[in-house]
């Protein structure tokens, strides 16, 4: 392979691991902090790139859309809609012990992924929706370099905005909740509202990851929101890299993304054409298997959660 | 009108039978290891394949997919639990969600490696169906209820008439009891995946016979078992068969006023339903 193609091809890695990043971010306020079992990642993750889609795409017959709006409203959009979505399901869902969650997180995913295949006038069905731009082309952003610049803001942007809610009082109550539930009640705090707050939040940030992915690729189907890559490399990435913990979080994303494209790598080489699927499914067992083993032998992942220093800068008292 | 809503009627009750095994196996295992265990529409389809290759290469009969899928069900699922779950069981239960989580997509791609991504079907030959009027009745959908009602049967004398069906049945109501009385806990768990595993694999070859075998098949029926264990209250193998039956004639009734391809979500729907009016399940459930 030529240097240019490496570069392209490094590129392309990255930012595939900063939108992977973000979702595991999430994730993580989810289930790292509050452990709140959520499976559906890929509905939040389809949400989010339908919606930013539809608001900044032009007039086309074969959707909904012709809002032509900016990046950044769809961003903002997609932000919006996936957290009311986690507002509505948290609602819903809020007294439901994890295991039932779970179950209710994965019936939400599919059942957005049906309502993509199958609503034609929303979301041009299996065919998919294509022309979504990338931003910023006036100022020579829209290269894949431009866009990796654009999802590390993003990346870091959220990366702060999680580690300082895991450092403040909030994210305190948050592990209070998830370590003992029934402690945190005793002591005041109001068990259904934080959860429900720490779901939104992760929604929103999985609905900023979906927005990313469809700007970046361009063209949206429902085979990208399959429970595979949607929701299960996802969940591998925090369990690798360390639940509970942001740098864990982006860690995972690397070191999955890696096993995963260097998998592919692997069999388009040496696996012959016929066999393709195959091939795929052996990458899927491979990363299942990943997940086991970590299970087994490392189940706190590669950087474990440490506490956060007990007073620091700010002293807001929590509510 | 009432044609259809008959026909509907008999399609719902394929279904639920279909459905009733499946959630029993999750029900059961639900009450013993008190997880969720979402590997099981995988495990049933695995069955369903298992059944198919034993079929290709005895030429037997398509009935023998039945006894073949089930012994290799039942043999995985040991393999699963002595690999994997039983390493892990002591640690929180919800990270056997997660592993279960993770095994289903190693059943699914094992399924795929070995049986290629296409739609593949028992050659059940060529079947007339009867005739009751204006309403068709597939012999194979007779086949598929009766084998059900015999197989729920034969669970109900294992749970009330075997020593090891009532340890399975005294862990189930109360472990901590069941363990000081002396029952011996590995055992009884080995035989509630040897349970789950044959009835698992009993649903996913009838659900083969009745429609076709994919490797999706598990994944696509798994929001409605669960909705069946859950409204039957899970950790009640005899509140599956209320739930199988209830969930598989909404799916197919549903099918005169909405679009056939949301069956799961009318499944989902009064699951979510159900959860919201009674979370302990309609009959109360296990904790």
């Amino acid at each position: 392979m030529e240097i240019a193609g490496l570069v392209s091809y490094g590129v392309s890695f990255l930012i595939f691991v900063g939108i992977y990043g973000i979702l595991a971010l999430g994730l993580n306020m989810q289930w790292g902090f509050t452990g709140q079992f959520n499976i559906g990642v890929a509905g939040f993750f389809a949400v989010g790139a339908y919606s930013s889609a539809i608001l900044t795409t032009a007039v086309s017959p074969n959707h909904l859309g012709g809002f032509g709006q900016h990046f950044l409203v769809g961003v903002a959009g997609a932000v919006i809609i996936a957290g009311l979505l986690g507002l509505l399901i948290g609602l819903i869902t809020a007294r439901l012990r994890t295991d039932y969650l779970a179950i209710a997180t994965i019936g939400i995913a599919e059942i957005l992924r049906l309502i993509v295949t199958n609503e034609d006038w929303l979301t041009n069905g299996v065919r998919g929706m294509a022309g979504i731009d990338r931003p910023f082309s006036i100022i020579g952003m829209d290269s894949a370099a431009g866009f990796l610049v654009l999802v590390c803001l993003a990346v870091v942007l959220v990366f702060f905005l999680v580690e300082r809610a895991r450092c403040s009082p909030w994210g305190r109550v948050l592990r209070a909740i998830r370590d003992n539930e029934t402690a945190a009640a005793a002591v005041g705090k109001n068990v259904a509202r934080f959860r429900l707050e720490a779901f939104v939040a992760g929604s929103a940030i999985m609905g900023l990851g979906g927005a990313l992915y469809a700007h970046y690729y361009g063209f949206l189907s429902p085979e990208a929101f399959m429970p595979v890559y949607g929701t299960f490399l996802v969940w591998v990435m925090l369990i690798v890299g360390g639940s509970g913990n942001n740098r864990g979080a982006l860690l995972g994303a690397l070191v999955v993304w890696l096993i995963w494209s260097g998998t592919d790598f692997v069999t388009s080489a040496f696996v012959p054409d016929g066999l393709a699927t195959q091939a795929g499914a052996l990458r899927v067992l491979l990363i299942g298997v990943l997940l086991q083993v970590i299970l087994l032998t490392r189940p706190q992942g590669i950087l474990p959660e440490k506490a956060p220093p007990l007073t620091p800068g700010g002293g807001r008292r929590p509510r | 009108m009432l044609i259809d809503v008959i026909q509907l009627t008999i399609y719902g009750i394929v279904l639920g039978s279909i459905l009733t095994l499946g959630a029993i196996g999750i029900s059961l295992i639900f009450g013993i290891l008190r997880f969720a265990h979402f590997a099981h529409g995988d495990l049933m389809a695995l069955g369903a394949y298992i059944g198919l290759g034993f079929l290709t290469v005895s030429g037997w009969p398509v009935w023998f997919a039945l006894p073949a899928g089930m012994m290799g069900a039942a043999a995985v699922a040991i393999v699963l639990d002595q690999a994997v779950y039983r390493r892990i069981r002591r640690t929180q239960p919800v990270i056997l969600l997660i592993s279960s989580f993770g095994i289903a997509l190693i059943l699914r791609s094992a399924i795929q490696i070995f049986w290629g991504p296409s739609v593949q079907n028992y050659s059940t030959g060529i079947q007339l169906p009867w005739r009751l009027g204006d309403i068709v009745i597939n012999p194979d959908h007779v086949w598929i209820v009766l084998a059900s009602v015999v197989l729920v049967i034969a669970m109900h004398l294992f749970l009330t008439r075997t020593r090891m069906g009532k340890a399975l049945r005294a862990m189930s109501d109360n472990m901590d009891l069941a363990l000081v009385s002396g029952i011996p806990a590995e055992r009884v768990i080995m035989w509630t995946w040897v349970m789950g595993g044959c009835l698992a694999a009993a649903a996913g070859v009838m659900l083969g016979m009745d429609t076709r075998l994919h490797p999706m098949m598990g994944w696509n029926v798994l929001l409605p078992l669960f909705a069946a264990a859950i409204v039957g209250g899970i950790g009640r193998p005899y509140g599956a068969i209320a739930g199988g039956m209830l969930i598989g004639l909404a799916m197919e009734l549903s099918t005169l006023v909405i679009e056939p391809s949301y069956k799961p979500a009318v499944a989902f729907a009064i699951m979510v339903l159900a959860l919201v009016i009674r979370p302990q399940g309609i009959v109360r459930g296990a904790h």
